[in-house]
């Protein structure tokens, strides 16, 4: 620690120099921050998935539909605590570019299914009592400055009414919130009763999409998966019954496989950064050669110049490393913000900062070792000669 | 000497200065060799997969849709309406007069991928014997055709490197059980071959109804689409949207290939910017260990301005470098790479190959040679600027 400032000043020699490489660390940290960023607002419905809970599906897609008749049936089955549906209206609001997720529900069985979405008692009450009622999360009111009482239309791009309409509009009867982070990224979606889209769509009539089951014991929820799918089994509508997180997860995943491009590109980048900062040290250490042997004339051990050299490499890339990340975390409040309606959950965790302190110290290592390996190796007599 | 002699003498001396600054040097041209190679590898990802789509469906097709559906996944409607629909103006009709119509039908089935073991949505697309002749570009080029009325499949080509089970013999899931594979179609590179194709009226049964997704239609010309669009709008009996087979096509890329264009665009210039600092860096480092020369040009009559100048050549010369060892990485390693993605906009999954164009080539060049004119620039400008005498002096 006393020789902290030695080593300040060896950096600062050059300060052109020190600088245009702290920067270049800086960048990779930056991009290295919002890429990991990207990857926790892809994991984060992933986080949401209780444990507990298991998604029913149609057997060979998503888009089937399922009979409703379904729920009593996965209600008596054996280990089964609660059964909820959603059927996923897409529709269009104003302009396809407003796009967010809207679901036909059973409001009383989807709220007790998911406590982690918050709502006002009154609020509820009113949900579930009026016909033509959605419930709206908090993001979402505030993107389109919804409030209580707002008539929202919404166009059907796969829901056609009975009489060939093709516009719905439904009151906004409550605002839910989620209770923490996790839950809050799923702030974007309108959920309307099934029973007004059952009633008034041209076809399907008396289906809905998807099945949520809680498992009375989460131990036990592959045993429960798989006793809904044996009940289903060569029916007319077979079933794919699986853990709500591996259904969330499959969306990502179908997306592609995000985690290995981006490590792709953060390979290249810190690569490149390598070569910048390697190369700066080296430079730096030629330079200074008749200084270490001074240093060591002066009674510096040979490790000791090895260690001062490594301090150095180090210190560069810690400080670009911190100034890299802190403005990444003071930038991606302000990028998730924006990006709500698309990527909810956009953010830094600590995983990410862990991450980014131990590639900073193992940059600094591989910048820094050779040309600390050779400011130990020197030897005063040809340093201080100009021949070493 | 004149001044583009002067440039070309200092520069000459420069280049040929460089093997002394190696190392620094080498940093530039790798540091935007690494750019110019993920920019061109992103960007050839997004134009893989626009040019997937937009090479679907041609002017003188045009595709029918429940009015309202932006999607065929969406759409469904009578049967009754696409007999009416192939009874329009602009229709053209094959030698024996019958309508060139093409019903169709959509949905989606699940197949594992074999990158990642998930379950992926793939669609199935139920077609008439018709549909082959509206579609001379669709060609079987393993095992043989679909026989009417078997639960039969035909694989697109991108599907078999992809997709678990979909080799001529194997079986995959569509609708109440497996059906047999029995042969693989291509389809020019488009959209096509990331789908099943099975027979129309097999499925119907299956499922049944006899409701159909889409119409595909074959226009007399290109021109005709407008006189078939108002027939078809005036008709009472049906209620649908038409569109030209490519536009409904091209407009179906917008959201994801958007996505792909933006995210390599940010990356790319978050790098750019590090080698930018890169390129300052070694730029600096070049003119301080040539003060001396420089000083000594300067001395015997070079101007400034052909200094500057050569000093930038160097940067150029050695961004160039960068920019075609870049561009060249990212053909060898890209071009061709086949992935699959979903596409977000129809919910399904879409094979398509990465396509490392000249185009893109040439604007990985632009940001490079961009890239050492920043980096140059300044450093450049220090060496002109450098007091003669005390740089002479300087050891």
């Amino acid at each position: 620690m006393k020789y902290l400032h030695l080593v300040w000043a060896s950096l600062f020699r050059r300060k052109t120099r020190t600088v245009l490489t702290v920067l270049s660390i800086v960048v990779a940290f930056i991009l290295f921050g919002l890429l990991n960023a990207l990857i926790v607002a892809f994991n984060r419905g992933v986080e949401l998935a209780g444990v507990d809970r298991l998604v029913v599906q149609g057997k060979y897609s998503l888009t089937e539909v399922l009979p409703v008749s379904y729920a009593d049936q996965i209600r008596g089955l054996p280990g089964v605590a609660a059964v909820t549906h959603a059927q996923w209206f897409g529709g269009v609001y104003q302009e396809r570019r407003n796009f967010f997720p809207q679901f036909a529900v059973d409001p009383a069985s989807y709220m007790e299914m998911y406590p982690e979405f918050e709502i006002a008692p009154a609020q509820l009450q009113q949900f579930l009592a009026t016909r033509t009622g959605a419930i709206a999360g908090a993001s979402l009111a505030r993107r389109f400055g919804w409030k209580i009482g707002d008539r929202i239309p919404i166009q059907a791009t796969i829901w056609t009414r009975a009489d060939g309409a093709t516009s719905w509009e439904f009151d906004l009867v409550g605002i839910f919130e989620g209770r923490d982070k996790t839950a809050r990224s799923q702030e974007g979606m309108l959920l309307f009763q099934w029973d007004y889209l059952d009633e008034a769509r041209q076809f399907a009539r008396g289906t809905t999409g998807i099945y949520i089951v809680r498992a009375q014991d989460p131990e036990q929820a592959v045993a429960v998966a798989g006793a809904i799918d044996a009940r289903f089994a060569n029916s007319q509508n077979e079933t794919r019954t699986g853990s709500e997180k591996a259904f969330n997860q499959n969306f990502i995943k179908q997306i592609g496989d995000i985690g290995f491009i981006v490590q792709v590109v953060l390979a290249a980048v810190f690569f490149t950064i390598l070569l910048v900062t390697g190369n700066t040290m080296a430079q730096s250490v030629r330079e200074r050669i008749p200084e270490i042997a001074v240093l060591k004339t002066l009674g510096f051990t040979d490790s000791r110049a090895l260690a001062l050299v490594l301090a150095e490499a180090m210190l560069l890339c810690l400080i670009g490393a911190a100034l890299g990340l802190g403005l990444v975390s003071v930038l991606v409040p302000r990028v998730a913000a924006a990006m709500e309606s698309f990527l909810p959950g956009l953010g830094l965790d600590a995983r990410t900062w862990l991450l980014g302190g131990g590639l900073a110290v193992a940059l600094g290592l591989a910048t820094g070792l050779l040309p600390a390996l050779k400011a130990r190796r020197l030897r005063i007599v040809d340093a201080l000669g100009g021949h070493a | 000497m004149n001044w583009v002699m002067q440039v070309w003498e200092i520069s000459l001396g420069n280049l040929r200065s460089i093997p002394q600054r190696l190392g620094t040097s080498l940093v530039i041209v790798i540091g935007i060799a690494g750019v110019v190679a993920v920019l061109v590898a992103l960007l050839a990802m997004g134009e893989g997969f626009r040019h997937t789509l937009a090479s679907t469906g041609s002017d003188d097709r045009a595709l029918v849709l429940r009015s309202g559906a932006n999607e065929e996944l969406a759409s469904g409607f009578a049967r009754e309406q696409a007999d009416a629909i192939a009874q329009a103006p602009g229709v053209a009709r094959d030698p024996d007069g019958r309508a060139l119509v093409s019903p169709e039908r959509y949905i989606l089935t699940n197949l594992v991928n074999r990158a990642n073991q998930e379950p992926s949505n793939i669609p199935v697309r139920g077609v008439d014997p018709v549909a082959f002749t509206l579609r001379p570009e669709v060609r079987i080029v393993e095992g043989r055709m679909l026989v009417p009325g078997a639960r039969e499949v035909i694989v697109g080509r991108k599907l078999a490197g992809e997709f678990l089970g979909t080799g001529v013999g194997d079986s995959v899931p569509v609708r109440d059980g497996d059906w047999r594979v029995v042969g693989v179609f291509e389809s020019g590179g488009d959209v096509h071959e990331s789908e099943l194709w099975v027979d129309r009226a097999t499925l119907d049964g299956v499922l049944r109804s006899s409701a159909v997704g889409s119409v595909m239609v074959q226009l007399e010309d290109a021109a005709a689409f407008d006189r078939f669009e108002q027939a078809v709008a005036d008709d009472p009996r049906v209620n649908v949207d038409v569109k030209r087979q490519s536009a409904y096509y091209a407009a179906q890329s917008e959201a994801t290939g958007t996505f792909i264009r933006v995210l390599g665009t940010v990356v790319a210039s978050i790098m750019a910017l590090g080698a930018i600092f890169a390129a300052l860096n070694t730029m600096y480092s070049a003119v301080s260990t040539r003060t001396r020369e420089i000083a000594t040009l300067r001395a015997i009559g070079f101007g400034g301005g052909p200094v500057v100048t050569s000093v930038l050549v160097e940067s150029l010369a050695l961004a160039l470098l960068g920019g075609l060892l870049g561009g060249l990485l990212a053909w060898v390693l890209f071009n061709g790479f086949t992935v699959s993605t979903l596409n977000f906009q129809t919910f399904s999954q879409v094979a398509f190959s990465f396509r490392v164009t000249p185009e893109l080539l040439v604007r990985g060049l632009v940001w490079a040679l961009a890239i050492g004119l920043v980096g140059g620039l300044l450093p450049a400008l220090r060496a002109a600027r450098l007091p003669v005498t005390t740089a002479l002096r300087e050891g």
